[in-house]
């Protein structure tokens, strides 16, 4: 199953990959035009524009591309002079770290507040949560990354603003350096994790009160259970269901919230390497990342239907 | 009910503040970089037209032996009273930015492109969404597959990088930029009306229309569009949301409209550089695109609540 599961992946993926060939190649100008000066004579100009293959016809670059992409290779990149995979493996860690970190913020964050909203619903915590995530979800990334530096870095002092080690990091011992890490990834993460958690609490206490009203609850009520155990462990299980199809859904705006907060907080991960890749028209670094981003949003789709048939019976009977 | 008269009134008092606000508002010029610059919000200045055609703004200014002193955070100016055509006081509500630039009809004025672009947006996304959703629910089999492939492949794609992508490779323009944000956000419209429309199709109402031989179009105009009206009204609110969100991303990051025009994205990133001097010049953008979204989101919630206490 999870073979042909993946082999219908192939042609999404080839479909992801030739759209973005196709936009960066209708797009006027190249990485050529950055480095160009009009003092140089036009053959070297010729010539730094043949260097990086862009005056080839469009069909053969394509081919010559999707070709060298079957066999694993990305091609080099114009900005850094060095293969694609090298330089996406270099900025692949630092996403996976804030990622992941704002990914556990994000459900985390959510479960609580939904459990304390379904806890008594309309009650003045569902009420206070309710209109707190609906704020949440207005505000936009980037001035919250804002507001954020302003507080805690600008104001109060107490965490840096940006950059994912201080100057001199490496000459820290082991356990220093990793706190040094850690203190620089809590703003980022904070702003990455709230973003999704206003989403996640607001679905996740819909299912809560959905599942209150199910029979099994009525029993487990009647059967005189304390009200914690009810929620958390008898509501609260069914209710996770959908939480797996959420990881699935929100990974889209974690990489997308991953360009932004990246590019604030000067995180150097996937993010960053895809924003100044487009702006310097680095096209073979753009398509790797666009490749990496759109894969990751794939192969978790994959993983969260996956969990879902080993988490629900149900699901697993129908396939 | 209340959330949706909630969201539909600020919305509404967004569009008159915005289009009205810039005409009836007192002219301030285009701003006072030496006496002006980053002043609070709340502070009374006084608006001097010269003689020479300059205005001066400053909140700052005093009397000496028949000489006007105009002090500022970046200079002090004498000029004799003669050359003051006209002097009035002017309360800056939300402050003044570096330029000296009064920033609220700044705000208002950002506030029409943002209702602009993502009105416009929204509405090719709907065209295509519609299109689309009708095409693969109606069309044959093969058509359907393919179309509902694509939605499924754009919507697995991180739209936000895809944007990204084309407006920092083509710099657009106010028409190209609708275009790509309404092209990159019709797929849940699409999946949306096509669901619905199948879903009706096995409706007992719509059977016994065919069986009683209405025709066709009829059928439609009748039955089919004013059901679908209620949901594509509630997903096309919270799309619009998403979309002054993206415009604002995109504008944050120096690739939306030119830098000239003050988009509520490009406002923030700009006050964000002075965030110490002015926490006003990206506090007050951020917020009104908040208020926006959230009035976007109210609207759809409230015409999704009545649908569902209607059904």
């Amino acid at each position: 199953m999870v073979v042909r599961r993946l082999l219908t992946l192939v042609p999404l993926v080839w479909l992801v990959v030739t759209l973005s060939f196709i936009v960066v190649q209708a797009a006027p100008g190249s990485y050529a035009d950055t480095i160009d000066n009009p003092r140089l004579s036009p053959e070297t100009r010729a010539a730094i524009r043949a260097h990086y293959g862009t005056d080839e016809p469009f069909f053969e670059q394509y081919l010559r591309w999707v070709g060298a992409l079957a066999t694993g290779d990305l091609g080099v990149s114009f900005m850094y002079r060095e293969p694609v995979s090298r330089v996406l493996a270099r900025a692949i860690p630092p996403t996976a770290l804030l990622a992941g970190t704002g990914l556990a913020i994000t459900l985390l964050l959510g479960l609580v507040l939904a459990v304390a909203s379904a806890w008594r619903p309309h009650g003045w915590a569902d009420r206070v949560i309710t209109l707190l995530s609906l704020g949440l979800y207005g505000v936009p990334s980037f001035w919250l990354a804002g507001g954020l530096i302003l507080m805690f870095s600008l104001v109060l002092g107490w965490l840096p603003p940006s950059h994912m080690h201080s100057v001199g990091a490496s000459e820290l011992g082991a356990p220093a350096s990793v706190l040094d890490l850690l203190r620089h990834l809590v703003l980022p993460a904070i702003c990455l994790g709230l973003l999704g958690a206003a989403g996640t609490a607001r679905y996740l206490r819909a299912t809560l009160l959905d599942v209150h009203s199910s029979r099994f609850m009525l029993a487990a009520r009647a059967r005189g259970l304390p009200k914690w155990r009810l929620i958390w462990v008898h509501a609260l299980r069914p209710a996770l269901l959908p939480v797996i199809t959420l990881f699935g859904l929100s990974l889209p705006i974690l990489v997308s919230g991953s360009v932004v907060v990246e590019t604030i907080f000067s995180w150097p991960g996937m993010g960053q390497v895809a924003f100044n890749a487009a702006r310097a028209r680095d096209i073979p670094l753009i398509l790797g990342a666009t490749l990496v981003g759109a894969a990751a949003v794939i192969l978790g789709n994959l993983v969260s239907d996956l969990m879902y048939a080993v988490v629900d019976p149900r699901a697993r009977r129908r396939q | 009910m209340k959330s949706l008269s909630v969201g539909f009134t600020v919305i509404a008092v967004l569009i008159v503040g915005c289009w009205f606000g810039p005409i009836v508002l007192p002219a301030t010029g285009d701003g006072d970089p030496v006496h002006a610059a980053l002043l609070p919000p709340g502070t009374v200045v006084s608006v001097l037209a010269l003689v020479d055609g300059r205005t001066l703004v400053s909140p700052d200014i005093t009397r000496e032996d028949n000489v006007l002193i105009v002090r500022g955070r970046h200079g002090v100016t004498e000029i004799a009273p003669e050359q003051v055509t006209e002097e009035r006081r002017v309360r800056l509500w939300l402050g003044s930015d570096r330029f000296g630039r009064d920033v609220l009809p700044r705000l208002l004025v950002g506030g029409r492109l943002s209702l602009l672009i993502a009105g416009f947006g929204v509405l090719v996304a709907l065209a295509v969404g519609l299109g689309v959703g009708l095409a693969a629910a109606t069309g044959p089999r093969a058509v359907d597959a393919i179309l509902m492939r694509l939605v499924d492949a754009l919507l697995s794609f991180p739209i936000l990088l895809l944007l990204i992508l084309v407006s920092s490779l083509f710099r657009p323009g106010p028409v190209l930029l609708v275009a790509v944000l309404g092209l990159s956000s019709w797929m849940g419209l699409a999946r949306l009306v096509r669901g619905q429309v199948l879903s009706l199709r096995s409706r007992d109402f719509i059977k016994a229309a065919r069986v009683a031989g209405t025709p066709e179009l009829r059928t439609w105009t009748l039955h089919y569009l004013p059901n679908l009206k209620a949901p594509v009204a509630q997903d096309t609110a919270l799309q619009m949301g998403n979309l002054v969100l993206a415009e604002a991303t995109l504008s944050f990051l120096g690739l939306g409209l030119p830098a000239n025009l003050p988009s509520w994205g490009a406002m923030v990133a700009d006050g964000q550089r002075v965030m110490l001097e002015g926490w006003w010049l990206s506090f007050f953008p951020g917020m009104a695109i908040a208020v926006l979204v959230i009035s976007l989101a109210l609207v759809g919630d409230g015409l999704q609540k009545r649908r569902t206490a209607s059904a």
